[in-house]
């Protein structure tokens, strides 16, 4: 190692009425791959966007030096001649442009304002090679999976001659394969000399690709580990993010014992789905589930496995087309065929996708939560707001969401409290059945504990939980019992005794060849 | 961007929350009130300020109580238009069919009374069901066949706009009979003793002024109960005594001259008719739902397709209502009524607060807004500004509007 590529001493970042950043200070050595971790509003990504110029220089106090010299980015395209390029969570790519396009973009190969194409399309596919992708270069990007998009992200960056390259979250919307796979592209390129901040939430892959870990929590910097080192394990460094040790990652749970002879509160059965589009694609393949009042059911898989599209699916047919199956309540058969009418039988379904499928962003916490069940507080039709906002300011108590008062627009919340303002909304509805789809996805751990609090609470007043989780960790810690699924089939079902992360594994990979 | 940051920042230190007694006193709470509510009472201050450069510069002409009537008179249909649109917009959609709408029930109407001496009432209902009619057809194809309302209302603009030429055969049609003209011109009838004011409308406007103080007193009561934070007494107090003398002053002119429009009173109960519906009926709070996030919506149970179809549905009504109110103030039919009041009630609709997005908006924002352009209208007219200046100063105004409202939005960082 030659020394540190990057110092960001002492950063202080204020924004109107609050402070984001308070102290930070991180330094980089040349070459390495370095995590940052901590829970979610530490202020990772607003540090990041001081060191890209997405904050422009001026707007925050203290000193960045990049190979040596002070730096003062005042704005993207300065950080990004410097060989900064920062690739956001959400990924920047436009859908109907190519990938050689894409690549370019902003940075053509052109003469005189036309642009060469032999010479895009020739670099381009140098590009895309490097980054291991073997697509032709005049794909459109719609065209290409999330994980090869992430990899077009980074063939991006290289054009760019990147010095430093820096990834929010980049694995967040993969599945393991594709994550494996970026992981391995970003050794790859450290072996190419190419230094790498990666922000992320999983552990697992910070102890996988990463030289050391800057731990940051409430704006300040905490520590810095060397990841290689034998104490640094996964529970020290959850420890460093919250500040406290964490003996018990999840609620204690009485696991529940199922009363053999009382029918299933749901019960799915056969249930098959086409592709919405691909109608000769069987999308979830003759799959029959059931969940007993007070337990709670973890279905695990892979991405693409079919967790979500079953879900939305039994909930009003809201994906794709439906081709056979029967949903029972109680042991007798209902319709499921509108949301209205999923909602009415005690069905509820929390979205993995909150802010696209779960809030209004720019309406308030009460109106979010009122919105599936308006007729509890209404009354002719007329809504009572009194009893609306004492309803809200109930769940903001009991759910502890942080928020002045429930009149905040939900898209001002963390992602933590608007989790906790989309479980809400359906408790609020009065369900029997509880559909979560990762209802823990992208938040940080001290809320992720209340998250499960609440799930263990709703069992225990013997509401019937379905658990659809990508962490096995959660699903054992939580579930009673774990059905797995791949490619759209039911490969296994796990009592909370048998199942292990092995286990589950090995199931949620079977059949995956061979359904195709 | 910076939403991302405010979103990400752990446990807000509580802010606006200066609490009661505590903080600056009556003038912090009211600039803190302001601030969070910039959009609106950005839009009432600026119609304020509209309203008293004009009345300088008219040398009090406009604010006459003879005026004052007309401007009522001038711009009912464009209020009317109004409130239809904002729920439309609210909704995601937008419509440009309303103002060859308004036109086309205005000839049927002319063409119901005056060619088949229809009586007037029974041509008004059927007025306001061939609007509905329009409405729910355009609906229709909006919200259950998907097709875009940008595209099915611009061809309802010109299909309706050609129906109308048909229909009136390319002629104008009058006069009206003198019931019909009434829903234009008229003013409440008089009784009681010779005074200088005209005594029911006095009536009128204190009953109200009475009913909102009840209502605004009952409310507070409600909250008290529910242990939920109130307003302090002192800026509630200010509030009542503000709406209280604007209420008083546009009575008191209003009385002076001929007394209440019945436009007015059908206006007035528009406006809180369907304030209320937004703000309190379920189906309202659908409306917001579908605009803000429509499969958030879809999947809360909320029937998009349903509530998309009532809004156009009722933008036809509202639209009908209009025709009937142009040609009753004309006192006759013509195949070029009507022309631009879509692009007046979208105007008024944006400068009033409302998003390209769908979502946001108020039912008083819209009034506000096509008030702050009536007066615009209504001032320039008396100071004799030419047709072609008054279109560039009203453009301007909407930039001017929604500029600010963007710039101020960028610098709250919200």
């Amino acid at each position: 190692m030659a020394g540190p590529v990057l110092e960001m001493r002492s950063i202080v970042k204020t924004f109107p009425g609050v402070k984001a950043l308070s102290d930070v200070t991180l330094t980089v050595q040349q070459g390495e791959v370095h995590a940052i971790c901590g829970e979610n509003g530490a202020g990772k990504s607003t540090l990041m966007k001081v060191l890209s110029g997405v904050h422009p220089h001026g707007t925050y106090e203290g000193e960045i030096l990049f190979e040596g010299e002070v730096c003062g980015f005042k704005d993207i395209r300065a950080s990004e001649q410097r060989g900064i390029v920062i690739i956001h969570q959400e990924l920047a790519l436009v859908p109907y442009l190519s990938l050689a396009e894409n690549i370019f973009l902003g940075n053509e190969h052109a003469k005189g304002g036309l642009i060469d194409w032999r010479e895009t399309l020739k670099h381009a596919s140098e590009l895309l090679r490097r980054v291991g992708l073997s697509d032709h270069p005049e794909t459109r990007v719609a065209d290409i999976g999330v994980g090869k998009q992430q990899l077009v992200e980074i063939a991006k960056a290289l054009s760019k001659k990147v010095k430093l390259l820096i990834l929010d979250e980049p694995t967040a919307a993969l599945n393991d394969e594709d994550s494996g796979k970026l992981l391995e592209l970003i050794l790859e390129l450290k072996k190419q000399g190419i230094t790498s901040i990666i922000i992320s939430h999983k552990l697992n892959e910070i102890r996988k690709v990463a030289d050391s870990v800057t731990i940051i929590r409430d704006g300040k910097s905490i520590e810095t580990l060397d990841v290689k080192a034998a104490e640094t394990t996964e529970d020290r460094i959850i420890s460093g993010m919250v500040g406290r040790d964490l003996d018990n990652r999840f609620p204690e749970r009485t696991p529940h014992e199922a009363e053999a002879d009382a029918a299933p509160a749901l019960e799915i059965r056969n249930w098959t789905v086409n592709h919405p589009i691909d109608q000769q694609r069987k999308v979830v393949d003759d799959v029959s589930i059931s969940v007993r009042r007070g337990e709670i059911v973890g279905i695990a898989g892979l991405m693409g496995a079919g967790r979500t599209e079953l879900a939305m699916s039994v909930f009003g047919r809201t994906y794709g087309r439906y081709a056979g199956g029967t949903v029972l309540k109680d042991g007798t058969e209902i319709r499921t065929r509108h949301v209205a009418e999923a909602v009415e039988h005690g069905i509820a379904y929390v979205t993995e996708d909150r802010k696209h499928y779960g809030l209004n962003l720019i309406d308030t916490i009460n109106r979010n939560i009122s919105l599936t069940a308006l007729d509890k507080v209404a009354k002719r039709g007329v809504v009572d707001e009194h009893e609306e906002r004492k309803v809200a300011e109930r769940f903001r108590k009991s759910m502890n969401i942080k928020a002045p008062t429930v009149f905040e627009p939900v898209g001002k919340l963390s992602g933590g409290n608007q989790q906790k303002v989309v479980l809400s909304k359906w408790i609020f509805a009065g369900p029997d059945v509880l559909i979560l789809d990762e209802p823990t996805r992208g938040i940080d751990v001290g809320a992720k504990y209340e998250i499960y609090t609440v799930i263990d609470q709703l069992a225990a007043e013997g509401k019937a939980v379905v658990f659809i989780s990508s962490e096995l960790p959660e699903l054992l810690g939580m579930c009673d019992r774990i059905y797995t699924m791949a490619a759209g089939r039911l490969t296994g079902e796990f009592s909370r005794a048998e199942a292990t992360q092995e286990s589950l594994m090995r199931q949620m990979t079977k059949d995956k060849e061979v359904t195709r | 961007m910076s939403t991302d940051v405010t979103a990400k920042t752990p446990a807000p230190a509580p802010p606006g929350k200066t609490g009661e007694g505590t903080g600056g006193g009556l003038l912090q709470l009211v600039l803190d009130g302001l601030r969070r509510n910039m959009r609106q009472y950005g839009m009432l201050l600026a119609l304020g300020l509209i309203v008293a450069l004009f009345a300088v510069w008219t040398d009090g002409d406009l604010l006459l109580p003879r005026n004052v009537s007309n401007l009522v008179l001038q711009n009912s249909y464009v209020l009317i238009l109004a409130i239809g649109m904002m729920l439309v917009i609210i909704a995601g959609h937008i419509d440009l069919s309303v103002g060859s709408v308004t036109a086309f029930v205005g000839a049927f109407a002319a063409v119901l009374t005056v060619q088949q001496g229809v009586s007037w009432p029974v041509a008004v209902v059927l007025c306001l069901l061939v609007g509905a009619a329009a409405g729910a057809a355009q609906g229709f194809f909006i919200a259950y066949l998907g097709i875009p309302s940008f595209i099915v209302t611009l061809a309802g603009m010109l299909v309706f706009r050609g129906a109308t030429e048909i229909l009136l055969e390319g002629q104008t049609l009058g006069p009206l009979p003198d019931g019909l003209q009434k829903i234009g011109n008229g003013f409440l009838p008089e009784a009681g003793p010779e005074t200088n004011y005209h005594n029911i409308t006095l009536l009128l406007g204190l009953v109200l002024i009475v009913f909102v103080v009840l209502q605004e007193f009952r409310d507070r009561k409600r909250q008290q109960e529910f242990s939920l934070d109130v307003v302090p007494l002192n800026l509630f107090l200010l509030k009542i005594v503000s709406i209280v003398a604007a209420a008083l002053v546009v009575t008191m002119l209003l009385a002076s001259y001929k007394g209440a429009p019945i436009i007015l009173l059908i206006l007035g109960a528009l406006v809180v008719g369907y304030g209320y519906l937004m703000r309190n009926a379920v189906f309202g709070r659908h409306i917001y739902a579908i605009g803000g996030n429509l499969p958030a919506a879809k999947l809360s149970g909320v029937k998009d397709k349903k509530v998309t179809f009532l809004v156009f549905l009722n933008m036809g009504v509202l639209a009908a209502l209009a025709g009937l109110v142009v040609a009753a103030r004309l006192n006759a039919a013509g195949p070029k009524a009507g022309l631009n009041f879509e692009l007046e009630a979208i105007a008024s609709a944006f400068i009033g607060g409302a998003s390209m997005s769908g979502g946001v908006g108020t039912v008083l924002g819209a009034i506000i807004g096509g008030l702050v352009l009536g007066v615009l209208n209504n001032g320039m007219n008396l100071l004799g500004v030419g047709s072609d200046w008054q279109q560039v100063i009203k453009g301007l105004a909407l930039l001017a509007a929604v500029g600010f409202d963007v710039w101020n939005k960028r610098k709250s960082g919200s």
